[in-house]
């Protein structure tokens, strides 16, 4: 950054647009809005309490903006925790006799949560990029078939993760590193991590291209097919990841576990400006879309200002409010 | 072909629409300063000028699309009574624009009567059809009332623009260079509709890039430079070079760089190349400091052979590069063999419209600029080489290439396509819908590359830039070579022989 002339475009371009800051301006007044009416609001149990919750549909909603960004849509995710989860319930009890309760069991389940997700990304990404079929359309049907699956697996019933694992297992979402919850320092890293991979990366700059354009992304030599693949991968990892960090809290998972994960995660990605058509994502507007959503469901519940069963309203209203205030600035970049 | 019965109108009538003393700003600057411009019936009247003249800016108002600052528009002498494109339209102004105004999934007759359709509760398709079926019988179109625009032709979607134009009594009609995506032989349909329309005393704007055809269609010929009039003539008293002097501002030397003669060793082989569907048993060479001109009409197969070449499109046969054989099955393949290609599209394939110069100039050459992380001080600083090299006039490097004009989008595209130093380059319509100056410029640095010892190969439906350009040029047509001519036998009556196809006086298109 020797040369000031040379950078300034460069700065420009990093530091948001003043119509960008509407998602961050309505969180900062949602945290004031708390604060004014529950003095627990700010409290710390109160904080780890949202951040943590908000922890498994924010590491969804970062994969989901990479997919969103490259013009893609995936309505299976909520399905698919669910199916992870019971998956890895499953396998961990059935090697319980063998390896015994202990870390590497538990291991070995975050390694088959993870390699379950990848498989199921891998599913969407080959029939969207491969079989050329309507993202919406793919997962719409792999939506219906993970849930099936989980639903089918539990015999209509629960699949409970054995006890004596449960109790070793639980600390991954109770416990954490000075005093911060895992699922906290995760959620973070993964959204450090993915607002790096989208800014600073080939793999993002291509993401937008595709989303923006995929005929002039072709015509330019970009991968359209593996990045888009790679899109749904990733997801299906992390949806992964979200589930390793969830099993613990309930030892549990059921035909309704992850319901309607799809569509907070879907809206805190539009919450947070990245376009649903594609071509422009914002990986940090994501994280505030999910701590904005997460706050509205505390508040309410703190707050006895409206019944908490006015959550989805209140959610909705805000999800179509961010989309009209986004038309304004289209034109932007 | 015949301009006997197209001269002038003796005594010229009044004006039917007339811009008196319009003034246009976006915000603090003023794109039009005191412009009267006037369309009169049964003439045509040509508005040129270069890319950001203000040409646009005139139609728009004149359509109903935009407001003037100050000044009037008058309809018929009076104030014209409308204030939006539909309103204009329906009182008899019509703007064909260079973007159709067409849905792609409707059938003709559909498009036609879009928003006027006949029937009570239910359509009377019948007289829908049979009433576009008139119309077009009347353009002397054999077009399928029934076809869906998205399989029609370019040419044949500009016909049914007209056609819904007279269908709406269009007593003004202004056409946004019309020709710019017509080849030779389509050129010359529009020309007789337009002779025609003219004779039934439509009042017609024309714009263009290609002066020739303004001196074979105006009656009346009005100059814009820096939005201002700077030259107004009848019929016959501008020549081209007149206009393209009173366009530009100044003397414009030849706009063709001096030719060369120096062609290296062969950089390019290639025999029996198919592309399925349409092109088939293609064989030339390309020798390395040479600009290989491909002439044909639109359908041709130009742009699908040059696809097919860099991996674009599926092909079979053999390429060879410096003597080994090599396959090239994907864009990032061609660059590996030093190939590139320019698209004839550049809104739809060669740039991303809402994203900024430097995000598209690096698009695709990418890992050049750092990996894991992009480093964005290199992008920049490539952007300021291209910037500086290509003469890029960009008020703002992190605009969105959508509001560049089209011949600095070019060169950008240009820029970009160069960025990962081809040895190879194949250009699709190097200077479509691009101002006089800004071609020159394009046709300079394309013998800049051919001097630097690379290959070009220019794909082109303009006539004089083949002539102009090529050291050697091949004919394409229905998929096949048709003829490759070469030095002294390099001339407009064989190219266009040869693009027609001797034998036949009907060309299937």
């Amino acid at each position: 950054m020797s040369d000031t002339a040379l950078s300034r475009p460069a700065g420009a371009s990093r530091l948001p647009a003043l119509s960008a800051l509407g998602p961050l301006l309505a969180l900062i007044l949602l945290v004031i809005l708390g604060a004014v009416l529950n003095d627990n609001f700010l409290s710390a149990g109160n904080i780890t309490n949202v951040l943590a919750r908000s922890a498994f549909i924010g590491m969804i909603a970062v994969g989901m903006t990479f997919v969103i960004t490259s013009g893609g849509l995936d309505l299976s995710v909520g399905s698919m925790a669910a199916f992870i989860a019971g998956v890895m319930i499953l396998a961990m009890n059935a090697l319980l006799p063998s390896m015994g309760v202990g870390v590497p069991l538990i291991l070995v389940g975050m390694a088959i949560a993870l390699a379950v997700g990848l498989l199921a990304g891998l599913a969407n990404g080959l029939l969207v990029t491969r079989a050329g079929i309507e993202p919406f359309i793919v997962t719409l049907g792999t939506m219906g078939i993970f849930r099936s699956l989980v639903t089918w697996l539990a015999d209509g019933g629960t699949i409970s993760l054995d006890f004596a694992v449960r109790q070793l297992y639980r600390p991954v979402y109770y416990s954490g590193l000075f005093g911060v919850a895992w699922p906290i320092l995760v959620f973070a890293a993964v959204a450090v991590a993915g607002q790096v991979a989208m800014r600073h990366t080939r793999f993002g700059r291509y993401c937008e291209a595709i989303g923006s354009n995929d005929k002039v992304a072709r015509y330019s030599a970009v991968g359209v097919e593996g990045v888009r693949l790679m899109t749904y991968v990733l997801l299906g990892l992390l949806v992964g990841l979200a589930t390793i960090m969830y099993v613990p809290r309930l030892g549990s998972a059921s035909g309704s576990t992850g319901m309607l994960w799809e569509l907070e995660a879907i809206a805190a990605v539009i919450i947070g400006g990245t376009a649903l058509k594609g071509g422009h994502g914002r990986v940090w507007g994501t994280v505030v879309g999910v701590l904005i959503l997460s706050l509205i469901d505390n508040i309410l519940n703190l707050a006895d200002l409206v019944s908490p069963y006015l959550n989805g309203a209140i959610q909705g209203v805000i999800i179509v409010l961010a989309v009209v205030l986004q038309r304004g600035k289209s034109s932007s970049a | 072909m015949s301009a006997a019965d197209t001269s002038p109108v003796n005594a010229s009538p009044g004006p039917v629409l007339e811009l008196v003393d319009v003034r246009k700003s976006f915000g603090p600057i003023e794109v039009l300063h005191g412009v009267d411009f006037a369309l009169r019936p049964g003439e045509v009247h040509a508005l040129i000028g270069e890319n950001g003249a203000g040409k646009s800016t005139i139609m728009k108002i004149l359509g109903g699309f935009l407001a003037p600052s100050s000044g009037e528009v008058r309809l018929d002498g009076r104030p014209a009574p409308y204030a939006s494109g539909a309103q204009a339209e329906a009182a008899g102004v019509v703007v064909i624009h260079q973007e159709f105004n067409l849905a792609p999934d409707l059938t003709v007759t559909e498009n036609v009567w879009l928003g006027r359709e006949l029937g009570r509760v239910f359509l009377d398709h019948r007289a829908m059809r049979e009433g576009t079926r008139k119309l077009l019988d009347e353009l002397d179109s054999r077009i399928d009332p029934d076809a869906r625009i998205r399989d029609l032709p370019v040419s044949d979607r500009q016909m049914v623009e007209i056609a819904k134009a007279l269908s709406r009594n269009a007593r003004v009609l202004i056409m946004d260079e019309p020709s710019a995506v017509l080849t030779h032989r389509e050129v010359e349909v529009l020309f007789r509709q337009i002779d025609r329309l003219r004779a039934q005393g439509v009042a017609l704007l024309y714009t263009s890039h290609r002066l020739e055809e303004v001196t074979r269609l105006a009656d009346r010929v009005t100059v814009l430079r820096d939005g201002a009039v700077v030259r107004r003539a009848m019929r016959g008293e501008l020549t081209e070079d007149g206009m393209a002097t009173a366009m530009v501002g100044r003397d414009l030397e030849d706009i063709y760089p001096a030719r060369r003669h120096e062609a290296g060793e062969l950089a390019l082989e290639v025999r029996s190349f198919s592309v399925p569907p349409l092109v088939h048993g293609v064989s030339f060479t390309l020798r390395r400091g040479e600009v290989l001109g491909i002439s044909g009409l639109v359908g041709s197969g130009r742009t699908e052979l040059a696809e097919g070449l860099v991996g674009l499109r599926a092909a079979s046969g053999e390429i060879r590069r410096n003597g080994a054989p090599v396959r090239i099955a994907s864009v990032r393949e061609a660059a590996a063999q030093g190939m590139a290609y320019l698209t004839e599209d550049r809104k739809e394939r060669g740039l991303l419209l809402d994203k900024n110069l430097r995000e598209n100039l690096t698009l695709s050459t990418l890992p050049r600029f750092g990996s894991p992380f992009i480093s964005a001080a290199r992008e920049e600083a490539a952007l300021t080489r291209a910037i500086g090299d290509f003469d890029i006039r960009a008020p703002r490097r992190d605009m969105a290439v959508g509001n560049l004009s089209g011949g600095n989008q070019q060169k950008l595209l240009l820029a970009k396509t160069l960025l990962s130093d081809p040895e190879i380059v194949i250009i699709d319509e190097p200077t479509r819908g691009i101002d006089v100056g800004t071609r020159s410029q394009i046709y300079a640095f394309i013998d800049r590359l051919a001097r630097e010892g690379r290959s070009v190969i220019v794909i082109s439906s303009d006539m004089p830039e083949i002539l102009g350009l090529s050291d050697r040029v091949l004919v394409m047509r229905q998929g096949a070579i048709a003829g490759e001519l070469a030095g002294e036998r390099i001339s407009e009556t064989d190219v266009v022989r040869l693009v027609m196809g001797t034998s036949e006086e009907r060309a299937d298109v």
